[in-house]
């Protein structure tokens, strides 16, 4: 049935040995990664449901009468916003290379400060399009279509919210303690789920505004 | 203070003293009112006992330290089977009161049509949530560390976390029975009939939030166990010689990781509709409800196989356990496991084939679950075949078993029935489904975790269970649930629908009658569970498990003492074959001395389930009853909770000096040797202390 123990090398006990305990590289870094690996995926499949809800209600029977893509969606303040965070992505990756060069902490602080305020700005700009889309009465109140833009759009943007919060703790840590290996570990969490945030709105200026605009 | 005052409705919420379940028996002592109010008085009662218990006894310290801040995996698997358990208990009143009613329910009955419809509403969120996870997840948190040959999991606060959550789920719903109402929309909570248009009360938000609180902790879990199987592993320990169980724990972790996030995007969105009157699901203005099925049975199919997969890793072990012999089709049950999980994605439509899509569509969904039918009947074939000439012993894992290959197979039979669209239009909402998802998850499920009950309860507090009560037990679930389930094959095909608390056919009842009578066993069954518990703590003296392999079994687990010091393995064990153990009891090599010692440095102890389960439960609990301010000052503690401990580290681990290890495991090692060895006729016998005498037999290559 097996071959396993073909494998072995010659004179290798069966079943179990006992050796001196290995000095264990625990590689605490790669398993937290892994982790996260699978928390995104975990995650992406809850943007896929909202991407797919917001596909089925991109019909007349959900607008319900009420305002739809063409009549709500410009392209400047979306192209605006992706301009903000697709920058703020590029300055994370420089934060990274800073990271692994050794460079000072205060250039690694720089380049993560410069990623939160883009961070700011496409929040800033997100909340004021939304503020724009209520003036003109269009809250997720009014129909399934804006029901489920509100539940896409903003779902983004917590995560970015949160994304902020998380640079934040990380500028304290730096700033208190430097760029130690729980820094390292930490921000190459962080940096993946900036970008990913970044590949999810791509996704959502080309279903929602472009398509929307189609 | 003056009660017309807007200060209380602030402070409480929607809560009133209609909202009071206990006081209902004194303004309405109806039968109906008089089981709603002694529920509730039940979950008072008990919780007044609990504590009363453990202050008498004085346990409150030990327990703290011992299990509540533990992030030890076996206590955390301990602390979810408790949980499983004590719902367990719950769910199965739950049936049989409905069993009850309906063996009543010519023309009438004595429940009212809303507490029947919460009734069968929390016993399924209950025995699938509550009962079924935390018992699975409980046991992968025992064995699979100890399959691996590894010390703990990859993230054990992590652990503590999901733990916590889950219990806030749990406790949620037994809150559900003293404070208001549950939801009346079954256990997937189909919307438009649970948007406020009709059902204004608390009931579907206790389901939203426990749901949401427990798939948090679910998915959580889910991530711990992958990462800890693909990196957790001692050296040697490769893919392919893992133990069948880690095999199924590793493919349930992975669904748990992509089958989740659709009942939380669900239960988010019925959470919008009902708070904020968005309009995904409603009836009026644009919303859908057919996204809210789909949705619902994305995450629902897979689960099933979430459910399923560890039981069959739990017969994989015991099989070749109490046959004393190799697992027969390794590699076929890896192959099975894997397709099954993967086309358990691919058949979530067949839970709505009459809601009106094309009949191709229909057509596709039914072939592939008639799929999931082949890889399954692998498994039973490679099970039979383990037992085929093997040294098979019918203890009461193997009686579980047996019963389980019969009742299981039949239960998939009528699930093929039902992957044909043209006969699901015929018996689609009748108590034909009810008798088939029971006969896979009664025999297939609650089986399969009774077995590894049974198996592993040596390992984890060094004394075996008393088989006398376990056989009693065991019969009592086969003939009980024989006698409720199939009698509702019959009334289905007859035209009995489901979720309807009575009926005017006369036809039906000698059916419901059996049904009843079955429950009695059921209740039984339950019962002596609970006699065997108390009778082996009481004779543990006569059953301990020294040696710590009171089965003869294979794998690496039973090679560490019972029960199990913090550190699991005094050293980690290199492996060099599958079904290791085995082969080096084969050898001779069971109990070997390591060549040296080393420093064990193990994981602190966290605050942060219980943070997590107290904050949780009153988060949940604040949304329910739109106490805001109780639910922003929850998740705000949550929250800085994560914060705080971020910033301030891990806290300080336990280093266990290799003088200590030495000294504890030779001890073991020489106690060992004083144990005489016993046959497995004598399996049973108080001479069995855990170490087993060589017998002929086959061992993997």
């Amino acid at each position: 049935m097996s071959h396993a123990a073909t494998m072995e090398p010659a004179g290798q006990n069966p079943g179990l040995t006992f050796g001196a305990e290995h000095a264990h590289d625990h590689d605490h870094a790669g398993k937290a990664l892994s982790g996260f690996w699978l928390f995104m995926m975990s995650d992406l499949i809850i943007f896929g449901l909202f991407f797919a809800t917001y596909g089925t209600m991109l019909v007349p029977m959900s607008f319900a009468g009420g305002p739809t893509p063409k009549e709500l969606f410009e392209i400047p303040g979306a192209a605006m916003e992706t301009a903000a965070l697709l920058t703020s992505t590029l300055t994370f990756g420089f934060a990274s290379l800073a990271v692994k060069y050794n460079f000072a902490k205060g250039k690694v602080l720089g380049w993560l400060a410069i990623t939160l305020a883009l961070g700011m700005v496409f929040l800033g700009l997100e909340i004021s399009e939304f503020a724009r889309m209520f003036a003109e009465g269009a809250v997720p109140q009014r129909s399934g279509f804006l029901s489920s833009f509100f539940g896409l759009v903003p779902l983004h943007g917590a995560h970015v919210t949160a994304g902020s919060i998380w640079l934040i703790m990380m500028m304290v840590q730096i700033a208190r303690g430097g760029i130690t290996d729980s820094v390292r570990s930490r921000l190459a969490r962080l940096a993946l789920f900036w970008h990913f945030l970044d590949i999810i709105w791509i996704g959502i200026f080309s279903v929602v505004y472009l398509g929307g605009l189609a | 203070m003056n009660l017309t005052q807007p200060f209380w409705p602030a402070v409480l919420g929607r809560l009133d003293l209609d909202s009071l379940d206990f006081l209902k028996v004194f303004f309405h002592p109806t039968l109906n009112d008089v089981i709603l109010s002694g529920a509730a008085w039940a979950v008072l009662v008990g919780g007044v006992l609990g504590v009363a218990v453990l202050s008498y006894f004085k346990l409150w310290g030990p327990m703290w330290r011992n299990y509540l801040v533990s992030v030890d995996h076996k206590r955390i698997g301990i602390m979810y089977i408790v949980l499983a358990l004590i719902m367990l208990a719950r769910g199965v009143v739950e049936g049989v009161v409905m069993r009850t009613q309906q063996a009543d329910g010519l023309g009438g009955g004595f429940l009212s049509a809303n507490h029947y419809a919460q009734l069968f509403s929390t016993h399924g969120t209950i025995m699938i949530f509550f009962m079924a996870m935390p018992f699975l997840t409980g046991l992968i948190n025992i064995v699979v560390p100890l399959q691996i040959g590894a010390r703990d999991v990859s993230f054990p606060m992590l652990n503590s976390v999901s733990l916590g959550l889950t219990v806030s789920g749990a406790a949620l719903i037994m809150i559900s029975l003293v404070l208001g109402e549950f939801s009346t929309g079954g256990w997937t909570a189909y919307p438009p009939y649970t948007e406020m248009s009709f059902q204004p009360g608390v009931g579907p938000d206790y389901w939203i939030w426990s749901l949401i609180l427990a798939g948090v902790g679910s998915t959580l879990t889910g991530i711990n166990f992958v990462v800890t199987i693909f990196k957790e592993r001692a050296p040697g320990m490769t893919l392919m010689r893992m133990p069948m169980f880690t095999w199924t724990a590793l493919c349930a972790s992975i669904l748990l990781i992509f089958a989740l996030p659709p009942l939380t995007v669900a239960a988010l969105m019925l959470a919008a509709d009902r708070y904020l009157d968005f309009h995904f699901f409603t009836n009026a203005l644009g919303g859908n409800m057919m996204n809210f099925a789909n949705l619902v049975w994305l995450f629902g199919h897979p689960e099933v196989y979430i459910l399923i997969l560890p039981a069959f890793g739990v017969y994989s072990e015991i099989v070749a356990t109490y046959s004393g012999k190799r697992l027969y089709g390794y590699g076929s049950l890896v192959v099975a496991t894997m397709s099954i999980a993967i086309l358990s994605f691919t058949v979530w439509l067949h839970h709505f084939f009459t809601m009106g899509q094309d009949a191709n569509v229909n057509a596709a969904f039914g072939i592939a679950t008639m799929l999931i039918g082949i890889p399954t009947g692998v498994k039973v074939y490679d099970w039979m075949a383990t037992m085929y000439r093997g040294r098979v012993r019918m203890t009461v894992p193997m009686i579980y078993l047996s019963s389980f290959m019969v009742l299981f197979v039949l239960g998939g039979l009528s699930g093929i029935i039902l992957a044909n669209p043209s006969i699901d239009f015929q018996v689609h909402n009748t108590l034909f489904l009810v008798a088939h998802f029971h006969n896979m998850l009664i025999p297939g499920l609650l089986f399969g975790m009774l077995a590894g009950y049974t198996y592993w309860f040596p390992k984890v507090f060094g004394f075996r269970l008393n088989d006398r009560w376990g056989y009693i037990s065991a019969y009592s679930w086969i003939v009980g649930f024989v006698l409720v389930f199939f009698p509702l094959y019959v009334v289905g095909l007859m035209g009995m629908t489901r979720r309807t608390v009575s009926y005017v056919d006369p036809a039906y009842q000698p059916w419901m009658l059996m049904s009843g009578v079955g429950a009695i066993f059921v209740t039984v069954a339950l019962a002596a569970l609970v006699v065997q518990l108390y009778v082996s703590i009481r004779e543990r003296n006569y059953t301990r498990d020294i040696g710590g392999d009171p089965w003869d079994a294979r794998t690496l687990e039973w090679a560490t003492p019972s029960p199990l010091p913090a550190y699991n393995f005094a050293v980690i064990p290199h492996v060099h074959a599958r079904e290791a153990f085995a082969v080096a009891k084969e050898a001779g090599r069971g109990y070997q001395e390591p060549t040296g010692y080393a420093d064990i440095h193990l994981p602190g102890d966290t605050y942060m389930g219980v943070i997590m389960a107290v904050f949780g439960t009153a988060f949940g609990f604040g949304m329910i009853w739109y106490m805001w301010w109780l639910a922003v000052v929850s998740f705000a503690v949550m929250a800085v909770a994560f914060i705080v401990r971020a910033l301030r580290g891990d806290r300080a681990a336990i280093t266990i000096p290799a003088a200590q290890v030495e000294a504890e495991h030779k001890a073991w090692l020489a106690q060992v040797r004083t144990v005489t060895p016993v046959t497995r006729e004598r399996e049973l016998e108080h001479a069995n202390h855990g170490v087993a005498a060589p017998e002929t037999k086959e061992v993997a290559a």
